[in-house]
């Protein structure tokens, strides 16, 4: 217990209260493990769970906590003031970033044994990818990867005869298929989750707040969370803004070959567009990881989704049905991502697209 | 102390084109007739593997892999490529076992081998989930580097290893034990060796070979290096309450089939005066332009 230094923001509000009690007040919350970028702040998939994470700790009615391990974590607090978080738990230090697996781990480890938490979300990023499943193996509990979707539910075991209330319904597309699971941890706790970037809205509150700050007493990191030194960092500025795009051109493995694929890009060029791929079509090497949509890339809300040579996995889909309007460009009729694209173009994407291009041009005057 | 390396590996079925006659009539997959192929990333984590051998004098490579019986082919394709010997890890007590499940019962049997350094691909294709690495590492108690793509140095004791992040890559440095868990765009698996081809063909565990012609039996006698160990719950001294569904923290709780809700779509061909009519429907409704 004495590993938290409880620092109370000084401010009128919260100046009466007494630290200590007020931990054991409030059990069960739901908190985000937040990432800090390169520049200080905080990273958007943090945000993106935060304002997830406020709405299920609404339906809960309990509170959000976040918790940020970074170096000059100034910026950062400012950012998740608009979030609706109650308390941020935190520790600043030169060790704790650039990330690594070990520090962060004993941290949080410690951190949820201390808070109990009731549900933790996780970005999957390199980061949370890597601590999330370590975090969970130690604490014991289950984790669901890449869920497309979270929700609070009840569950009865008929089995056992056990009622279980408002549980984390953690829901990702599963093997393959056209399937989706609904995943839960009725046992353990944390519920815990990772979520990847894109898939929730980021959607700050209307006007600020003043989390508490309460540090995170370092001293418990010993050498043995030293092990591991980074010797040298190469971290560029992404050259792909898929999230940001208002048209995005995605191939497939029905673009049949990276030179095929190519034409794809003087497309998006002329349409002020951005390229977007399958994971079929990155498998295959079209394109480069980046570019990735669905599941385990990035999921996208343009105003227009021009999918060339796209079938339509559950998981592609996850990542873009949310697009404003979708074209389907495909030689099968019966593409599943016919069904859900509101222009279905019959046919040679290598063809159409050349028209496209020559009609826009002659209309864009 | 000649150095021992252990690899992980997962024999998965191919999602990567899971064609439509994959597909039941509920919307399912038909595991069955997919292949069942050695998981990509695992095949670099061997490679990487076996780059650390041919720099290390008198270091071994086990492979050991969790599965169905079959799953023993891809013991034998490791042994094609330069593993030195393999245990398959079965056992009816495993099925329905989670990550956290999963990972309790590798480490146990990795535990076994006392190895100095371990690799697995960062994830396998019929999960995606990249958990079981991490989770391993840390029933091991050992450091772990997550999306390894190339060795930069390595001196026995100390591995310096270039790490593919979303935005970049980072170089990081550790002393052993450590588990690593290399990423796609990690060197690929160099193919079988002839040589190894003709030595480890008739490779198979025990319960293999009893079902074979006892002509193989004598071969095996002759040659134990033939023989792929075989390991059940009892002898990595696993505990069956952390395995299968029961030792399993997540359930699942429904599996869906999707059902496609049919947006209204105008259906068009790839003739010009469709392509115009649509491209202008676009313009007008200011979706480009």
């Amino acid at each position: 217990m004495d590993n938290i230094i409880v620092n109370l923001i000084q401010n009128e509000e919260h100046k009466v209260e007494k630290p200590g009690i007020e931990l054991a007040q409030i059990p069960e919350n739901v908190i985000v493990y937040c990432e800090q970028k390169e520049d200080g702040e905080v990273a958007e998939i943090s945000l993106e769970l935060l304002s997830k994470g406020r709405k299920l700790a609404q339906q809960l009615n309990v509170k959000l906590d976040a918790v940020l391990l970074g170096y000059k974590l100034g910026k950062a607090f400012e950012k998740l003031s608009w979030f609706g978080v109650n308390r941020i738990f935190y520790a600043d230090s030169k060790q704790l970033f650039p990330y690594r697996t070990l520090p962060h781990t004993k941290l949080i480890v410690n951190l949820f044994r201390l808070e109990q938490p009731q549900i933790a979300l996780f970005g999957a990023s390199s980061a949370g990818r890597d601590l999330a499943p370590r975090v969970a193996s130690a604490l014991k509990c289950g984790l669901t990867a890449d869920c497309t979707s979270l929700e609070i539910g009840d569950h009865t075991d008929e089995k056992k005869g056990v009622s279980y209330k408002n549980l984390l319904y953690q829901i990702r597309p599963a093997f393959g298929g056209n399937i989706i699971a609904t995943i839960i941890n009725p046992q353990t706790r944390p519920q815990m989750a990772t979520v990847r970037e894109g898939v929730m809205k980021l959607e700050p509150t209307p006007t600020p707040n003043q989390p508490k700050l309460q540090a995170i007493d370092i001293s418990q990191l010993t050498d043995i969370e030293e092990v591991i030194k980074i010797i040298s960092r190469n971290i560029e500025k992404p050259k792909v803004n898929l999230k940001g795009a208002q048209i995005i051109v995605a191939g497939g493995y029905g673009m049949g070959s990276k030179s095929n694929f190519e034409t794809l890009y003087a497309f998006a060029q002329t349409l002020g567009a951005e390229v977007g791929a399958t994971r079929a079509a990155v498998d295959a090497d079209f394109c480069e990881h980046e570019r990735q949509i669905g599941q385990t890339g990035v999921t996208v809300r343009p105003k227009l989704y021009i999918a060339c040579g796209i079938s339509g996995s559950v998981q592609h889909r996850a990542g873009m049905e949310q697009s404003a309007k979708i074209i389907s460009i495909n030689t099968d009729p019966n593409a599943p991502l016919n069904a859900i694209a509101d222009y279905v173009i019959i046919g040679d994407v290598m063809q159409i697209l050349p028209k496209f291009i020559q009609y826009y041009k002659k209309h864009n005057k | 102390m000649s150095l021992k390396i252990v690899v992980l590996a997962k024999q998965v079925p191919d999602t990567r084109n899971v064609g439509k006659d994959a597909m039941k009539e509920d919307g399912t997959v038909n595991r069955s007739v997919l292949p069942a192929i050695f998981n990509p990333d695992d095949l670099n984590a061997l490679e990487m593997a076996l780059q650390i051998k041919s720099q290390s004098e008198g270091a071994t490579l086990t492979v050991i892999t969790m599965g169905p019986m079959r799953a023993a082919d891809i013991i034998k394709e490791a042994l094609f490529r330069g593993a030195d010997n393999g245990f398959l890890l079965t056992d009816s007590k495993f099925a329905g076992s989670d990550t956290l499940a999963t990972s309790y019962a590798l480490s146990k049997a990795v535990a076994k081998c006392e190895p100095d350094i371990i690799f697995c691909g960062v994830q396998a294709i019929d999960g995606d989930t990249a958990q079981v690495g991490p989770q391993i590492a840390e029933k091991l108690n050992i450091p772990q580097i997550t999306y390894a793509e190339e060795i930069i140095n390595f001196d026995n004791n100390t591995i310096q290893i270039k790490r593919r992040l979303e935005h970049g890559t980072e170089i990081v440095e550790t002393k052993l034990p450590v588990l690593i868990s290399v990423h796609s765009s990690a060197k690929p698996c160099r193919s079988r060796h002839a040589k190894l081809l003709m030595r480890f063909k008739h490779a198979a565990t025990k319960s293999q070979l009893a079902t074979l012609k006892p002509e193989f039996q004598a071969l095996h006698t002759q040659n134990p290096q033939l023989t792929i160990g075989e390991w059940n719950v009892n002898d990595v001294q696993a505990d069956v309450e952390r395995l299968g569904l029961g030792g399993s923290p997540t359930k699942v709780k429904k599996i869906d089939s999707v059902v496609l809700t049919q947006k209204e779509s105008k259906k068009f061909t790839s003739c010009d005066g469709d392509i115009e009519q649509m491209v202008t429907e676009l313009m007008e409704s200011k979706v480009i332009g």
